[in-house]
């Protein structure tokens, strides 16, 4: 068997194993079981590193491997699945593969005690499995697949403390709200298989390529596609799902909701970039930049540590797909990668800090704190120093700074943005989303750390019995934090401020394949990126250097009251405190209007329809049977044929009477009946 | 094999009726056992039947031929193909099932299995019997035990129900009766349904009753009384009624199996002899197959009563089913002759009939399961019930989940194939019932939150968790939904060439005619 | 005067006293009588029959049968009178009901 494939089938179905074991006989086992799934998501992590260290020393920007079985067949109809091992495949694999096995690694001391603590790794370990199998498959089939699967994960994780109502409410919207993108999704797979007749990627884009479907049908599809990215990935206006979903524990908050599923989404549009017209990449440009900014304006009012964190990772999807609807398909990819180690750090931060913080209440006995809340931590740098650095770390690189990853990809993205502003004289105004959100971003992110970390602590009492977080909690905050450094994103490059490494050598800006695109070939593209990269780098340090110092103004020197300003912008403050009041909104004008109609339906099917109609014709029926039945009775029965009992009664009454028993008078008749007889003979 | 194979699948359960009937009335588990064993060795043969079975063919197998009524040219004629097989294994399987699931029946035990076996011979009669007249008279047959199962052992409102569900199901069979003399009278005074798919096409061609197409006159009542088996949209209120009403184990018979006798009729006889009549016709079946998928699916979702819920899902869930089989028109050549999609379509809601009856039986013993507890189905008055019965949570998750249709169980190969066949012709009408798979999710969802979630209800804090006997009637069913889930080419197998037969079948003789 | 019709109405006239006898008399005794009467009639009949119709003998030997035949009739009548005596102590016919009920 090809050595890809048996390191992709292992890496795909150890972490299933897991599952199995763990679902049916995790309880029983030693330490629940934990080790099942720590084990299988390990090896997934070397089998990883085993494929990544493969592709650095092949150094090929071209590998590809496919493998495909027919999955089901008829006649004509077949569905064939498989894996598609190529460069992104192997990066993202060993994304997941990291941040998978931080998490489980985290997850040890955070979870530890939970009364389904061997439930909770079966969970994970689905995750693990059907996240891989997004990133491995070599079409929608086992993608669309996978895709639900993932749903399923984190609908399961998200409500994982279901006797919350919230978490139980939380993790229902999420599966409802990406099943509204997936219908989008499904209907873009079909739009596709229907013209091409086939659901892998190498098949598709040759169709499309051949022209099998092109103008508005191709535009469509590729809208169809973005909305299940949309659903998954949080984008405006399916983002109210991510928010909510911090109802779960946080290793889970940081793996699905913020490194790898909400990802998925992302990574399924740089999968399909090559067939996305024109129209449709213009649209998604629009959705992610508007989402970038969007989100991170409602972040600036957070005050629940991880609400921040969610805001924050809605807005940096939206760049993601902000790049790729600019183009800049590199870019986004590179994004994503970033983004994922950072993000997930992040939230092992604050996971670390809530952490502390709940011991510290429960050694209170205090229920009623909020553990999550912002207003009552501050100060805790000093118990937290490791938690603290990565945090740090982290911020630094999700605003933007140089020598922190983030800085290269963001800019990246910037670039791509002004170049395509460049290119087509038009759409300025992503250009404001793009910097905007950027400078927001660091705002924000700096206003976290100040509120957490620094000044006085807000509740002493908490306070003092703050520790920082064992040491199977901070491994993974170290790693991400290593990882954070630009250092491993540009090597052989060593050259801090520009994104030209082995991440752009090996994952090559994409031709577009749909015929008579008109938009620039990979090289303009390049070109453009190349002029509009200065001028992007330096826009962007400003105005990441601006949002940290005005967030270190308000927040930590206090020049600006935080309070005054608030005051002062009180409409805008309440937009973004209520998030515009998307959910009420949807509330209103779709869920409950859904809920009325679905009982209107119930109530016109059983007490209109069968009631009046269906029972409506028993009664009929009935009614008009009791006619029938009275002309019946009364009529024929009682006057007639009972009419003619009656008279054959009276009759044989009469004749009893000549019943005498007496011979004599029988004789008597018998003479007269002779008689009688006799006349009638002579007449 | 020269033993009758199919003789047998029919006549075991009434072997098994006719034991019970001399079995003393209160020797309670000896008739349980009877009736174990009959359905049992039925499961057995039936299995046995799926491996011998030819997949490579899609004609008629183990045919059985024996002079009935000759005068009338009635023939006792059984066989089995693509279409029927899974119905065959599907039956006694969950017949089989059902004498577990209604263990613990306290009233007129014997009446009560007895009119069980009767009704499982009279359900698998039909489904191979291939003479018109048996068809009809197994048809019969399996009405009669239905209503006396409901009527003497359902709820509160049984009476009203089994008369409802009685009435409903024997207009549609005196519909289907006219039919069937129709046809008999106008194609050559026969019974035989194979025959009859040849030459009723040339036989009704242009024939004009009334001013009307005799094809479609004949297609109208025949869709009419398989339609509201099904139940179609303006005919299934009997379902929901009779659902609650039921007890567990007839609840499962009748969604898992008898729903499903409407579907195989179309596919059987209006597909086969009218194939003109399909192209006619698809446009409306698609339409109806949306509406049975939004008003089942709207319905379901604002259920209070477990069990109504599962019932409507019942109507929400074949919808996808008659979806799949409108797509067959897009092997015409107007619809540029897209076998793929047709099969796709067909395939697709023959497997949709096979996964509904393995979920819908699942839900309705789940259903059962917990109003065995707490007496009640309404489902907003458990809570927190994961907690307390975490294995049966996790059951019932599974059914939900294949309900909702997630990937790697059953339903979801069914309903994407039955949504990918349908798109190339009827792309709104698939674009507007892919809301379905919203709405499906939207129901299954807020049943299993109210239920299972939350706070523990204080009333159930010392609620049993599911017991052995009824694991062993869920775990099956559940192994099946999830095989068959990931990986579907063994069903598949079976019923392709079938499938391909009655596609062909419907394009050469239904194109020939002038109506399309 | 001897013809058929004289023997004729003489056997009518002693039928129809025997008819008036059995329909009238509640003694069972007389009753019985009635029947002697209407056999003998009969026997007049026959014997009539046969002398006017050229019969030979076939007259006189089926009067000679209903004679013996009366006789025996009439010890069988007397034993039931008698019982019928016995059990309702009378031999009024209409106290005899017991067909009627």
């Amino acid at each position: 068997m090809n050595i890809f494939l048996q390191y992709t089938l292992l890496i795909y179905f150890l972490p299933l194993i897991a599952f199995g074991v763990q679902i049916f006989i995790g309880r029983r086992l030693p330490r629940q079981g934990d080790w099942v799934s720590i084990g299988a998501v390990l090896a997934t992590l070397v089998l990883s590193i085993a494929l990544f260290a493969g592709m650095l020393l092949d150094y090929n920007p071209n590998f590809k491997q496919n493998f495909s079985f027919t999955w089901l067949e008829t006649a004509n109809f077949k569905i064939s699945m498989g894996f598609l091992v190529d460069n992104i495949t192997i990066i993202m694999l060993l994304v997941v593969a990291i941040i998978s096995s931080a998490s489980h690694i985290f997850s040890l001391k955070y979870m530890e005690g939970d009364p389904r603590y061997s439930r909770y790794y079966a969970y994970l370990s689905l995750f693990t499995f059907s996240m891989n199998g997004i990133v491995l498959a070599n079409g929608f089939m086992l993608l669309y697949m996978n895709w639900e699967l993932v749903g399923l994960s984190s609908y399961l994780l998200i409500g994982f403390w279901f006797e919350k109502d919230s978490a139980a409410n939380a993790g229902k919207k999420a599966f409802l709200t990406n099943r509204v993108g997936d219908i989008g999704f499904f209907i873009g797979i079909m739009l596709l298989f229907t013209a091409i007749g086939s659901f892998s990627y190498g098949d598709i884009f040759a169709g499309v390529a051949a022209g099998k479907i092109t103008g508005t049908l191709l535009t469509l599809a590729g809208m169809g596609l973005f909305l299940g990215a949309v659903g998954k990935s949080a984008q405006f206006p399916l983002h109210i799902w991510l928010p909510d979903a911090m109802e779960g524990p946080t290793p889970v908050s940081a793996l699905i909701h913020a490194a790898t599923m909400v990802a998925a989404g992302v990574f399924m549009m740089v999968r399909v970039f090559p067939i996305l017209s024109p129209d449709a990449l213009i649209v998604i440009a629009y959705i992610g930049g508007f989402t970038a900014f969007f989100a991170a304006t409602i972040a600036i009012t957070r005050t629940d540590i991880k609400q921040v964190l969610a805001y924050s990772t809605v807005s940096q999807l939206g760049y993601m797909i902000l790049a790729i609807g600019t183009g800049a398909y590199t870019a986004a990819f590179f994004h994503l990668v970033i983004h994922a180690m950072f993000k997930a750090n992040l939230f092992y931060g604050a996971g670390s800090v809530i952490h502390g913080m709940h011991h510290a209440l429960h050694e209170l006995d205090d229920h009623k704190t909020d553990a999550q809340d912002m207003r009552n931590m501050g100060g805790i740098k000093s118990k937290m120093p490791v938690t603290y650095w990565a945090m740090i770390i982290s911020s630094l690189a999700i605003s933007g700074v140089p020598l922190f990853s983030g800085f290269l990809s963001k800019d990246a993205i910037l670039a791509g943005t002004l170049a395509l502003v460049n290119r087509t004289g038009a759409h300025y105004i992503l250009l404001f989303f793009g910097f905007g959100a950027a400078l927001i971003t660091a705002f924000y992110m700096f206003r976290m750390i100040f509120l957490t970390f620094h000044n006085e602590p807000k509740k002493p009492k908490i306070f003092d019995l703050i520790k920082e977080s064992p040491t199977a909690m901070l491994i993974p905050l170290v790693v991400l934090s290593v990882l954070s450094i630009f250092i491993f994103y540009t090597l052989p490059n060593f050259n801090p401020l520009s994104d030209q490494g082995w991440f752009t050598h090996l994952v090559e800006q994409h031709e577009s394949l749909v015929p008579g695109h008109i938009n620039p070939s990979v090289h303009e593209i390049e070109e453009s990126l190349h002029h509009s990269h200065f001028p992007a780098m330096i826009t962007s340090l400003i105005v990441a250097g601006l949002g940290l110092l005005l967030a270190w103004l308000m927040y930590f020197k206090k020049f600006i009251s935080a309070e005054v300003w608030a005051r002062r912008l009180k409409p805008l403050y309440n937009l973004s405190f209520n998030r515009y009041y998307i959910d009420e909104l949807y509330d209103k004008i779709i869920y409950q209007p859904f809920l009325k109609l679905a009982d209107w339906v119930a109530y016109l099917d059983w007490d209109v329809y069968d009631k009046y109609f269906i029972n409506g014709i028993g009664r009929v029926t009935e009614w008009v049977a009791k006619i029938v039945g009275i002309a019946d009775y009364e009529g024929l029965d009682q006057e007639i044929v009972d009419g003619f009992g009656r008279s054959t009664q009276r009759l044989g009454n009469s004749l009893k009477k000549l019943q005498t028993g007496k011979i004599q008078n029988y004789v008597l008749y018998a003479a007269f009946a002779i008689v009688i007889l006799l006349i009638i003979q002579m007449l | 094999m020269d033993l009758n194979i199919l003789s047998l699948l029919v006549w075991l359960p009434i072997i098994g009726m006719l034991a019970i009937a001399f079995v003393p009335r209160d020797k309670v588990d000896v008739i349980k056992i009877i009736a174990a064993a009959a359905t049992g060795l039925q499961l057995f043969l039936a299995i046995l039947l799926w491996m011998q079975f030819d997949k490579t063919t899609g004609g008629f197998q183990f045919m059985e031929r024996y002079n009935w009524i000759p005068s009338f040219n009635i023939f006792y004629t059984l066989g089995v193909d693509g279409l029927s097989l899974p119905m065959v294994v599907l039956t006694p399987l969950l017949s089989f099932l059902a004498i577990f699931v209604s263990w613990n029946t306290k009233r007129a035990v014997k009446g009560f299995f007895a009119l069980f076996l009767l009704l499982d011979t009279g359900m698998m009669g039909v489904f191979l019997a291939l003479d018109f007249f048996l068809f009809y008279v197994f048809w019969e047959v399996m009405l009669l035990p239905m209503y006396f199962l409901i009527g003497m052992w359902g709820g509160p409102q049984r009476v009203y129900a089994a008369i409802k569900f009685f009435l409903f199901t024997l207009f549609g069979s005196v519909l289907m009766l006219i039919a069937i003399l129709a046809l008999y009278f106008t194609c050559g005074q026969t019974f035989d349904m194979i025959t009859l798919m040849h030459t009723a096409p040339d036989a009704l061609n242009g024939v004009l009753w009334w001013g009307m197409s005799a094809i479609k006159v004949i297609w109208v009542l025949l869709f009419v009384g398989f339609a509201i088996k099904v139940p179609v949209f303006p005919f299934h209120t009997w379902l929901p009624l009779a659902h609650v009403e039921a007890p567990t184990a007839i609840s499962v018979i009748l969604a898992g199996v008898l729903l499903k006798m409407g579907l195989y009729g179309m596919l059987r006889v209006n597909y086969g002899m009218l194939p003109e009549a399909v192209w006619w016709f698809a446009g409306a079946l698609a339409v109806l197959g949306v509406i049975n998928v939004i008003w089942g699916g709207l319905a379901a979702l604002a259920q209070k009563d477990l069990k109504k819920m599962v019932a409507y899902s019942s109507i929400n869930h074949l919808g996808y089913a008659l979806i799949g089989m409108a797509a067959v028109v897009a092997a015409g050549a107007a619809n540029g002759n897209n076998y793929a999609a047709a099969e796709a379509g067909m395939s697709g809601a023959v497997f949709q009939m096979f996964n509904h009856g393995t979920i819908s039986a699942m839900l309705f013993i789940i259903a059962g399961v917990v109003y065995d507890r707490a007496h009640h189905r309404e489902i907003a008055g458990f809570g927190g019930l994961a907690k307390q019965m975490p294995i049966y949570a996790g059951v019932t998750a599974v059914a939900f989940f294949a309900g909702l249709g997630l990937p790697s169980l059953s339903s979801f190969i069914s309903e994407f194939m039955c949504f990918v066949g349908a798109f190339p012709v009827f792309r709104t009408i698939v674009i507007i019932s892919t809301l379905g798979i919203l709405i499906n999710a939207a129901y299954f969802l807020r049943a299993y939150q109210k239920i299972f979630f939350g706070e523990l209800n204080k009333k159930y804090s010392d609620m049993p968790e599911i017991n052995g006997r009824e694991l062993f009637t869920l775990i099956p069913l559940a192994i099946i939904t999830f095989i068959f889930g990931v990986y579907p080419a063994p069903f598949l197998n079976v019923i392709k060439e079938t499938v391909s037969g009655i596609i062909e079948h419907v394009v050469t003789l239904g194109g020939a005619t002038g109506i399309f | 005067m001897d013809t058929l019709q004289v023997y004729l109405i003489l056997a009518a006239i002693l039928f129809s006293l025997g008819m008036f006898a059995v329909i009238t008399r509640r003694n069972a005794i007389a009753v019985l009588m009635g029947i002697e009467l209407i056999l003998n009639a009969a026997n007049l009949n026959f014997i009539a029959f046969a002398r006017f119709g050229g019969m030979n003998i076939g007259g006189h030997i089926f009067a000679l049968f209903v004679i013996v035949l009366a006789a025996a009739e009439v010890a069988v009548a007397l034993a039931i009178i008698i019982n019928l005596y016995q059990n309702f102590n009378s031999i009024n016919v209409d106290e005899a009901q017991q067909l009627k009920q």
